[in-house]
């Protein structure tokens, strides 16, 4: 230790293991940017695959009657299961990696990302598609031109949701190591650094905020024509 | 698959289910703790949220509340607390006021929802035949917002089982901790018995509740299927873990 005469001022709420402490902001600067570039990555790939695999097993969902059950439980069925068992589950396929994390991730978003996909397509009106054949559109055409355009307000709102839960969640993945700012988190409870576990938590709810802002106005912009409607 | 194997012999080791850190104890301490948090959680969010409900103000609160809960990590939750001062610190006072915080949201915003929802029709019925305000909350508005209720009460229930197995990652005791010795002892056969254990058992609270939910609900010879709280389910869903 060293004693507490011999530290200039500005660092005495580090050895005072404060909450709050501007001096760790600085000195640990870099770890805090990594961990939050490592959160942010792992959040958005994870969000992006799940849209990915999302949007076939809506659609499986709505040209197959029979399926549509089936693909909704097991979605919904995934959001039962602790991350920490799923993380652990994982284990023995993809090891102590960030792909076990992103894999978790991916599946607990499909939880909330298969519903809005297929209630966004339910939602667009007979009369649209109609319409839209009537002027020869062909089925992809119709799908991507016309269905996926408006089902973009109710998509939007299932990946905002997705995405602040995977903020929170990746912080689980510290279990296998790759947290992103849970990392930091867990650290700061086994050495009891105050100042870490308040900081990379703060910033945790930061970023979910800020990326469910980044994608509000971005659903704001992809939709022009409903601009001042809601 | 051996994986799987060592798994299974893990869960069929009889030294692995007595004493202190045996698997009967673990159990009883994650569902004796889970069902505390959800019990006080309804004391506390249930007649809120119905008051709520009733007087028709504090959405934007309600909303707000699940939104929030959402973006906050109970990881995090469970650090905070086990590092702040007394009272809390580490143990189980710590670790019972995250899982009551995280499961007053669900509670509260489908409380609320619920008897917003209620027909105006049959509130004004019974204003009409000359019952009280609380009488209308308590004998129509009450019974009518059953299955919501019981969604919340289902929803929390999943989301503590959750959040008490991630409290075995800080100090708490419960299925969680076999996993995290494992983790610890770099013994996958145990890690994966603690995981499946863990499933088990929150496929269990699921199923029981969803039961629970069925039997509750007064008025289910009535309305036949409870489309209302099965569509309900994901947009008042609420915390993460």
């Amino acid at each position: 230790m060293i004693p507490s005469a011999a530290v200039p001022r500005a660092a005495s709420c580090l050895l005072e293991n404060a909450w709050v402490c501007p001096e760790y902001l600085t000195s640990r600067r870099s770890e805090l940017v990594d961990a939050v570039v490592a959160h942010l990555q792992i959040t958005v790939v994870s969000v992006v695959v799940g849209a990915l695999v999302a949007l076939p097993l809506a659609l499986l969902a709505r040209r197959v009657r029979a399926l549509r059950p089936v693909v909704l439980g097991a979605s919904t069925a995934l959001y039962t299961v602790p991350s920490l068992a799923l993380f652990s589950l994982l284990l023995p396929f993809t090891g102590l990696s960030r792909t076990t994390v992103v894999v978790g991730l991916v599946l607990y978003s499909l939880t909330v990302l298969v519903r809005t996909v297929l209630t966004g397509l339910e939602g667009v009106p007979e009369e649209v598609r109609d319409a839209a054949r009537g002027m020869g559109f062909a089925p992809s055409a119709l799908l991507w031109r016309v269905e996926l355009p408006l089902a973009l307000p109710v998509v939007v709102s299932g990946l905002r949701v997705a995405t602040v839960s995977t903020v929170a969640l990746t912080t689980v993945g510290t279990i296998v190591g790759n947290g992103g700012l849970g990392d930091l988190v867990y650290d700061g409870l086994r050495t009891d650094f105050r100042a870490e576990v308040l900081t990379a938590s703060v910033l945790c709810v930061a970023l979910a905020l800020v990326l469910d802002a980044v994608l509000l106005v971005a659903g704001r912009l992809l939709v022009p024509w409903r601009r001042g409607v809601a | 698959m051996g994986w799987l194997t060592g798994a299974l012999a893990w869960l069929a080791d009889g030294a692995h289910w007595q004493g202190a850190d045996g698997v009967p104890q673990r159990l009883l301490e994650h569902v004796g703790l889970s069902a505390a948090a959800v019990g006080i959680g309804c004391l506390v969010a249930l007649p809120l949220g119905l008051w709520l409900g009733h007087v028709r103000r504090g959405g934007a609160f309600a909303v707000a509340t699940g939104n929030l809960a959402r973006a906050v990590p109970t990881f995090a939750v469970l650090v905070l607390l086990a590092l702040a001062p007394s009272p809390f610190g580490l143990g189980t006072t710590s670790t019972l006021t995250a899982l009551v915080l995280f499961a007053v949201p669900p509670l509260l915003t489908n409380a609320y929802v619920g008897v917003l929802e209620v027909d105006p029709a049959a509130v004004d019925a019974a204003r009409g035949m000359g019952l009280t305000s609380s009488q209308v909350l308590r004998r129509v508005e009450l019974p009518l917002a059953v299955p919501l209720v019981m969604n919340g009460v289902r929803l929390a229930a999943v989301q503590v089982v959750a959040t008490a197995t991630i409290a075995a990652l800080v100090a708490g005791g419960g299925l969680g901790r076999i996993i995290v010795e494992g983790f610890g002892r770099q013994d996958q056969a145990q890690l994966l018995a603690g995981a499946f254990l863990v499933l088990a058992l929150a496929l269990a609270v699921e199923g029981g509740m969803e039961l629970l939910q069925r039997r509750v609900d007064p008025l289910r010879r009535a309305r036949g299927r409870q489309r209302v709280a099965a569509d309900a389910h994901l947009d008042v869903r609420s915390g993460s873990s």
